[in-house]
C-alpha cells in the first residue's frame, strides 16, 4: 500500500473466507505513456461495499476495469482467488459490471437487454424468463419488460442495466459511477435501492464515484485515491451504528462521515485544490 | 367530448393529406402535360398525349409487359446478390484492419470505373447475356451496401462491446447479437440506395447489351421503340420503368420502416 495518512488507515479486516479481488502492486500505463496507476494495492473482501472515491484523473475507473478483468495491468499482478478462472485468465460469471452509461442494446426490449447475459453463456430464453422477470423485480421494472430503451426515463434505464448485472447472480458487483449522469432525486432513489440489494443479497459491491456524498451514504470501506499517477491516499472503514437509509441522511454520524470523507479527499488533491474548495 | 378523438382525427386528416397531395400533383402534371400536347399541336412522334401513351400500354402489353418482367428479375437477383456479397463482403473486412486495407481499394476501383465501360467486358466473358446483365447490377447495386454495412459494423458502442467481453462472448456472438443488429440502420440505408441502383444498372447494362443484339428487357424494347419512331410505347415502356422503380423504393423504405420503426430514431417521431 502507498501512502496511508489517514490515522484510522488500516484496511477493514478480511473475514475467514478467501477474499474476493486482490491487486498487488498493479501500475498501468497507457500507449500514449500516460502512467494512470502506480503501485496499486486492494484486497477486496467478501461482503464489502467499497467506494474508490477521488478526483477525476485518479485512475479510478482503471482500477475498476482492471479489476473487472476489461484492462490488462502493466506491472503487478490481479488475482480472484474465489472466482472459477478461465482460458483467457479472467473470471468467469462471478463480476458484473454497471456502466455510468445504462449501455442497453436500443433494438432489444428491457426483456431482450437483460436476458443478454444469459443468452451468450447459452442458456434459453425459456430457461431463462423466471431469473429475468426476478432481475427486474429487484429493481422494480417487473411490468416494463416488454418496453424498448427509449421509452424509458434515464433513471430506468439504469436499472435496467442494474437487472442486467444481477440476472446472472454475481459475487462482486462493479459500479463505474453509475449515477452520475442523473438528477438529484433519482440519484438519492437510486442509491437506496442498491444498499438494499447489498443488504438482502450480501452481494460485494466496488463503486466508483467522485461524490462524497454518495460515498459516505453507501459504502463501508473507503478507498480514497490521488491523482498523477494515479495511487491509493487512503484506505479506511466508515462504520456507522445508524441504519443506511432515508434517516441516515440527516443523522450526525453522516455529517461526521462526511466529513471524513471530504477531509481526506482534500488531502489528496494536494494544499493547491484546499485553497480552491476555501 | 373524448380526449383522443380530435389528435386521431388530426392524425387520420395528416395521412390521407400524405397520399393525396403528391397523387393531386402528378394528376395535375399530366393535366398539363395533356393541354400541351392539344394546344400546340405536336406531332405524336414527338411527344405523344397522356391518352396516346395509355393506348399504347394497352395495345403493345403484351410486348412489355414480358420485358418488364425480365427487369424486374434482373433487378431483383442483383439486389439479392449485391445483398448477401456487400454484406458478407463487409463482415468479412472487419475481422482485421489488415484484410481492410487490402481488399477495400479493389471494392473502391470496382465502384468507380463507369458501368457502361466495363459492360462491353463483361459481355465477352459472361456465358449469357443475362449473367451478364446480372453481374453489371451487382458491381453497381452492391458498393453501397458494401460501404455503409463497414461504417455500421464498426460503429458499435464501446461500451456494448466491452459488455460483450466482460460477458466472455465469442466473436461469432458479438457478430451476431451486437454488431449485426446495430448496423441495421446503415445496412437500410444501403438497401434504400442498393435498391434504386440496381434498377439503373440492369437498364444501362441492358443497352449496352442490347446493342450486342439480345435482350428482351424493357431497355431494349425503349431502344427499339426509339428506332421505330413509336414514341407512344417508348413513353409506356419509361413509365413502367419508372413504376418499377417506385415500388422497389417503396417496398425498400417499408421494409427500413418495419425493422427500425420500434426503436431508431430515423424512424421515429419527435415528440417535443
Amino acid at each position: 500500500m502507498t501512502d496511508l495518512q489517514s490515522p484510522e488507515a488500516s484496511p477493514p479486516s478480511t473475514s475467514a473466507k478467501r477474499p474476493l479481488v486482490v491487486m498487488t502492486n498493479v501500475s498501468k500505463s497507457f500507449s500514449s505513456g500516460t502512467l494512470a496507476l502506480s503501485d496499486m494495492s486492494l484486497t477486496v473482501a467478501g461482503g464489502e461495499f467499497v467506494s474508490l472515491l477521488g478526483p477525476s484523473g485518479c485512475g479510478k475507473s482503471t482500477a475498476l476495469r482492471i479489476i473487472s478483468g476489461l484492462g490488462d495491468v502493466t506491472t503487478g499482478t490481479i488475482d480472484w482467488p474465489s472466482s472459477r478462472i478461465n482460458a483467457k485468465g479472467l473470471p468467469e460469471g462471478d463480476i458484473s459490471f454497471v456502466f455510468q452509461e445504462p449501455t442497453l442494446m436500443p433494438w432489444q426490449t428491457v426483456f431482450g437487454n437483460v436476458y443478454l447475459p444469459l443468452r451468450l453463456k447459452g442458456v434459453s430464453k425459456v430457461q431463462a424468463s423466471d431469473e429475468i422477470m426476478a432481475a427486474l423485480e429487484t429493481v422494480g421494472l417487473k411490468d416494463f419488460a416488454k418496453a424498448y430503451p427509449r421509452e424509458l426515463s434515464g433513471g430506468m434505464k439504469m436499472r435496467v442495466s442494474i437487472a442486467r448485472a444481477l440476472v446472472t447472480k454475481p459475487k462482486l458487483l462493479l459500479m463505474d459511477e453509475p449515477f452520475a449522469a442523473l438528477d438529484e432525486i433519482t440519484r438519492q432513489k437510486l442509491n437506496d435501492d442498491v444498499l438494499r440489494l447489498w443488504r438482502d443479497t450480501g452481494i460485494t459491491v466496488v463503486f466508483v464515484t467522485h461524490s462524497v456524498f454518495e460515498s459516505a451514504y453507501l459504502s463501508n470501506r473507503i478507498v480514497v485515491m490521488k491523482a498523477r499517477p494515479g495511487r491509493v491516499h487512503a484506505d479506511f472503514p466508515l462504520v456507522t451504528s445508524h441504519e443506511r437509509g432515508p434517516l441516515y441522511r440527516t443523522s450526525e454520524d453522516y455529517r461526521a462521515a462526511c466529513e471524513k470523507v471530504s477531509a481526506s479527499l482534500l488531502e489528496a488533491m494536494g494544499p493547491g485544490a484546499a485553497m480552491e474548495m476555501h | 367530448m373524448n380526449a383522443a378523438s380530435p389528435s386521431l382525427t388530426r392524425q387520420h386528416r395528416e395521412t390521407v393529406l400524405r397520399v393525396l397531395i403528391p397523387v393531386g400533383v402528378v394528376v395535375a402534371l399530366i393535366l398539363i402535360w395533356h393541354l400541351t400536347v392539344t394546344i400546340s399541336g405536336v406531332p405524336q412522334y414527338i411527344l405523344p398525349s397522356p391518352g396516346a401513351v395509355a393506348g399504347a400500354m394497352v395495345k403493345d402489353w403484351g410486348t412489355l409487359a414480358p420485358a418488364l418482367w425480365v427487369t424486374t428479375q434482373i433487378t431483383m437477383a442483383a439486389l439479392a446478390l449485391a445483398l448477401i456479397g456487400g454484406v458478407g463482403i463487409a463482415v468479412f473486412l472487419i475481422q482485421s484492419k489488415w484484410i481492410e486495407t487490402a481488399f477495400y481499394p479493389i471494392a473502391v476501383i470496382l465502384q468507380v470505373t463507369p458501368i457502361v465501360a466495363i459492360a462491353p467486358l463483361i459481355l465477352i466473358y459472361a456465358p449469357t447475356t443475362q449473367v451478364a446483365l446480372l453481374i453489371c447490377a451487382f458491381l453497381v447495386a452492391f458498393f453501397p451496401i458494401l460501404s455503409n454495412m463497414v461504417q455500421g459494423l464498426k460503429s458499435v458502442d464501446h461500451n456494448l462491446l466491452n459488455l460483450f467481453d466482460l460477458y466472455g462472448a465469442s466473436r461469432w456472438q458479438t457478430l451476431i447479437y451486437l454488431k449485426l443488429p446495430a448496423s441495421l440502420p446503415y445496412f437500410m440505408t444501403g438497401l434504400r440506395i442498393g435498391g434504386g441502383l440496381s434498377l439503373i444498372a440492369a437498364v444501362v447494362a441492358e443497352f449496352a447489351a442490347g446493342s450486342a443484339g439480345a435482350g428482351s428487357g424493357l431497355a431494349f424494347r425503349l431502344l427499339e421503340a426509339q428506332y421505330r419512331l413509336n414514341i407512344p410505347r417508348l413513353f409506356a415502356a419509361l413509365i413502367l420503368l419508372s413504376i418499377l422503380g417506385v415500388v422497389i423504393f417503396g417496398v425498400t423504405s417499408f421494409i427500413a420502416w418495419l425493422s427500425l420503426h420500434r426503436w431508431h430514431e430515423s424512424s421515429l417521431k419527435r415528440e417535443n
